[in-house]
């Protein structure tokens, strides 16, 4: 029988009066035995975060405070402990890993010495002693050359690379309790794998309890052995993993779990075979400018395309799937004109726009439209919902009333009501300014659209609206569309054809369901067995039978992160 | 609008400095009404101290009434300064917001010659200008303003740089917008209120400025000014104190007070820094 290390029960955190609700999190109950990972799952504003931070004393006080209930650790309620006792518990029986590694890691400060100050806050240890455990823990976690890491500061290391420093310190004074705050959703999604990997052997070497937080109901079917679905501050449901992602009983968790795509490809349409955009060996480079008198050395020159080439027919979602730096984004803003070229051709109906001038390609605009990432930068705080619609009929020369006539038929086409159109953009939600970004670029009657990741920045729940609404918009409009994503979840739903990216470079293109059944590249491979969650909400076998090659890879990433 | 005076009105000294500019102003306006002669003019027994011979402030060496220079003096202060300002500000984000959008070379030149002018003292700077052009009122606004403008214009800059890479400048890009459009009407308001806070100190700064010129007898000679009153004065600052003192304080709180309202501006426009009390 395992030891129970936690034990929160009735825990009501407060918010400051003029908040919208008055309880961040309400009646929590929870509890985590050692070696157990349990995993706290909720959208935006469930109040999980704040729930990890009140067990390590780390609430903003005294703004946002523990009203009411306990945290029992080993017999001891933290909620009542004195300052300097919770400084004891804090890094050495309960630590904290989280979601931003660079930010959560000193800049100025080697990892070493980072690494250093826990034993030097917590036991006495020789300096000898110390350095020695601390290569020891850097070589735990997997770090390649743990004594030249140690003398590496942050930005030195990769994004995965840092997430392995923080567990190493995490683990430092093997504590029994460790938090982890979603520490993989900065990352991409092969690096996503290994450290998930890491953090479950770690657990089963030090036997520690993890309190797992995340919105990804992938990682959770991954790694946890319970669950607690919040929503609103509440926990609606917990329950073993098997219980709740197979068979769910709260409404709530029904819809989260129903809102996360299936892995297995969607029907394929049957494709026209007429050629709506062409691109033909494009490439970009990056840097190697010089100073105002060409004095001092070039910068550095990255490669982000290189000899693209890339069909998007009729009426078809082409996928442009792959991890940060791979250039998607890069080959969507080539697309659109945003950057220019270095090389090769961008052709819609046999005219070369990458040769346009600006003037000239303005015509151009209205036959090919994009839609944002990011719903918050993408909109203008100052200007009207109606106008920001509006605003691109007019500047084709559109008369104003009726391009704002135009702009309140989108909106309700997009599904948002007619008030907005008088309202600003920071009334809204994330979801609902999407729907208006959607609506602008629509506004033009486009026959192409770019979406770059344009649900990355939304909870899974909304995530599913938007994507019904791209594909109810494609159909209605008759769009042919470039989907830029770097979740295979996603592609696998939305994307007639996938083109994967990697290094600049597509090195796989083919129909949805064949890449899925049957992937070729070897990256293409590591990115579907990473997937989180594949067993569960998974694909065929096929790709497990995959990884076996991937062991011979000769040009995927040798991430050591 | 009321929100914004709900959020100024906390910061009680903000209050205070827009309680004190609304008077100088009305002081201003009510010159002509107050003293409606020439403040040249010879008024009465010279040097004569504070509420005697008929002088609520007393007078100067040539029998000129202080108070009367005061209340005069105010309108060619607030006058400059604010013109000075208007004419900085516009020079420098049309510099910033050139060299911000635009970058490359264009920002590379435009930076350089910003430089040039924010290596002079300033204060020496604009001594020259004013008696390269010959002193009048019109030749020391010019000064003030071509001393002042480049800490708008490298504001500007950041502020476009930062803002230009946003996803709604692109949205508009791809939507076909002119560049033109683009700064004036999407990235432009989105940068007004730190402008407006700059702006707002930068009044203060060339109140001074003004004195200071005055002072050195570089100011308009047929224009009554507070620095100029205080270099009238200033030989006799032991004998006659009055001369200079109640001109300087007029400075004094005059600056002061602006120097409140656009920290109390700062403080209302700036979202982050609210919170801070």
């Amino acid at each position: 029988m395992k030891q129970k290390l936690l034990n929160i029960s009735d825990l009501h955190i407060e918010l400051p009066e003029g908040s919208d609700r008055q309880y961040a999190i309400q009646k929590v109950d929870l509890e985590l035995k050692q070696g157990e990972t349990l995993c706290v799952v909720g959208e935006s504003g469930s109040g999980k975060s704040l729930t990890a931070r009140a067990i390590m004393g780390l609430l903003p006080e005294p703004h946002v405070r523990v009203s009411n209930g306990e945290i029992i650790f080993n017999g001891e309620d933290i909620t009542k402990v004195s300052y300097e006792r919770l400084r004891d518990l804090r890094g050495s029986e309960i630590s904290m890993i989280f979601q931003e590694p660079m930010t959560a890691l000193n800049p100025v400060m080697s990892i070493g010495s980072q690494i250093d100050e826990i034993f030097r806050y917590h036991v006495s240890m020789s300096k000898a002693e110390r350095q020695k455990r601390a290569i020891e823990l850097l070589a735990d976690v997997n770090l390649p050359n743990p004594t030249q890491i140690m003398n590496a500061y942050p930005h030195e290391l990769s994004g995965g690379q840092r997430q392995r420093a923080m567990i190493a310190m995490a683990l430092a004074l093997k504590p029994q309790i460790l938090i982890a705050d979603e520490p993989t959703t900065a990352l991409d999604v092969t690096t996503q794998a290994q450290i998930l990997k890491l953090i479950k052997d770690m657990q089963t070497v030090y036997d520690t309890g993890v309190l797992f937080i995340t919105h990804d109901f992938g990682v959770v079917a991954d790694i946890a052995d319970r669950v607690a679905v919040m929503q609103h501050g509440i926990v609606v449901e917990s329950g073993t993993v098997k219980q709740v992602l197979n068979n769910p009983k709260h409404p709530y968790t029904k819809a989260l779990i129903s809102a996360v795509p299936s892995l297995t490809p969607r029907k394929a349409k049957t494709i026209s075979k007429e050629k709506v955009l062409e691109v033909k060996d494009v490439s970009k480079t990056f840097g190697g400018g010089r100073g105002l008198f060409g004095f001092g050395k070039p910068s550095r020159q990255v490669d982000a395309l290189k000899n693209v080439t890339l069909d998007l027919y009729n009426g078809e979602t082409l996928g442009v799937v792959g991890e940060s730096g791979s250039g998607k984004s890069t080959l969507a803003r080539c697309i659109i004109r945003l950057m220019d070229t270095d090389a090769g051709a961008i052709t819609i109906e046999g005219t070369q726009i990458n040769l346009l001038k600006r003037k000239a390609m303005r015509t151009w605009r209205n036959k090919i439209q994009m839609v944002f990432q990011d719903p918050f930068a993408s909109l203008n705080p100052r200007i009207r919902v109606g106008d920001i619609i509006a605003q691109g009929p007019i500047t084709q020369g559109v008369a104003r009333e009726d391009a704002l006539k135009r702009a309140r038929e989108l909106i309700s086409i997009v599904g948002l009501d007619d008030r907005s159109f008088e309202r600003y953009p920071h009334e809204f939600s994330g979801g609902q300014r999407q729907r208006i970004g959607i609506a602008r670029s629509l506004a033009l009657k486009p026959e192409i659209l770019i979406a770059d990741e344009p649900v990355s920045a939304l909870d899974v729940s909304i995530q599913s609206q938007i994507l019904d609404l791209l594909d109810d918009i494609r159909e209605q409009m008759k769009l042919s569309m470039i989907f830029i994503t770097h979740d295979l979840r996603v592609a696998a739903q939305v994307c007639d054809r996938m083109a994967v990216m990697q290094y600049g470079e597509v090195v796989e293109v083919g129909k949805t369901k064949d890449i899925f059944a049957n992937p070729q590249h070897n990256y293409t491979i590591d990115l579907l067995s990473a997937v989180p969650g594949k067993d569960w909400k998974g694909i065929s076998p096929t790709v497990n039978a995959g990884k076996s090659k991937a062991k011979a890879k000769p040009k995927s990433r040798s991430k050591t992160s | 609008m009321l929100a914004f005076w709900h959020r100024y009105k906390r910061n009680r000294s903000a209050v205070f400095g827009l309680v004190v500019i609304v008077l100088v102003v009305l002081m201003a306006a009510t010159a002509d009404f107050l003293y409606p002669f020439d403040p040249f003019r010879l008024a009465g027994k010279p040097l004569s101290a504070p509420g005697t011979n008929g002088f609520l402030l007393g007078s100067d060496s040539l029998g000129r009434d202080v108070a009367a220079g005061i209340v005069h003096g105010a309108k060619t202060s607030l006058l400059i300064g604010l013109i000075a300002t208007l004419v900085a500000v516009f020079i420098g984000i049309l510099f910033g917001a050139l060299s911000g959008y635009y970058g490359g070379q264009l920002d590379n030149m435009l930076m350089r010659i910003t430089e040039i002018f924010q290596t002079i003292p300033s204060f020496i700077f604009a001594i020259l200008l004013v008696a390269i052009l010959k002193p009048s009122i019109y030749s020391v606004v010019i000064a003030i303003s071509v001393v002042s403008w480049p800490g708008v214009a490298r504001l500007v800059r950041g502020e476009f740089l930062s803002l230009k890479s946003r996803e709604f400048v692109q949205a508009c890009h791809t939507l076909g917008m002119s560049d033109l459009r683009i700064m004036l009407r999407e990235i432009l308001p989105n940068c007004l209120s730190p402008i407006i806070v700059i702006g707002s100190l930068m009044v203060a700064t060339a109140i001074l400025i003004e004195s200071g010129l005055s002072f050195l007898g570089l100011g308009d000679p047929n224009i009554m000014s507070w620095g100029f009153q205080i270099g009238a004065g200033r030989t006799m600052l032991r004998s006659a104190w009055w001369v200079c003192t109640f001109p300087g304080v007029a400075i004094l709180i005059t600056v002061l007070a602006i120097n409140l309202v656009g920290e109390g501006l700062n403080d209302a426009l700036n979202p982050r820094l609210r919170e801070r009390n």
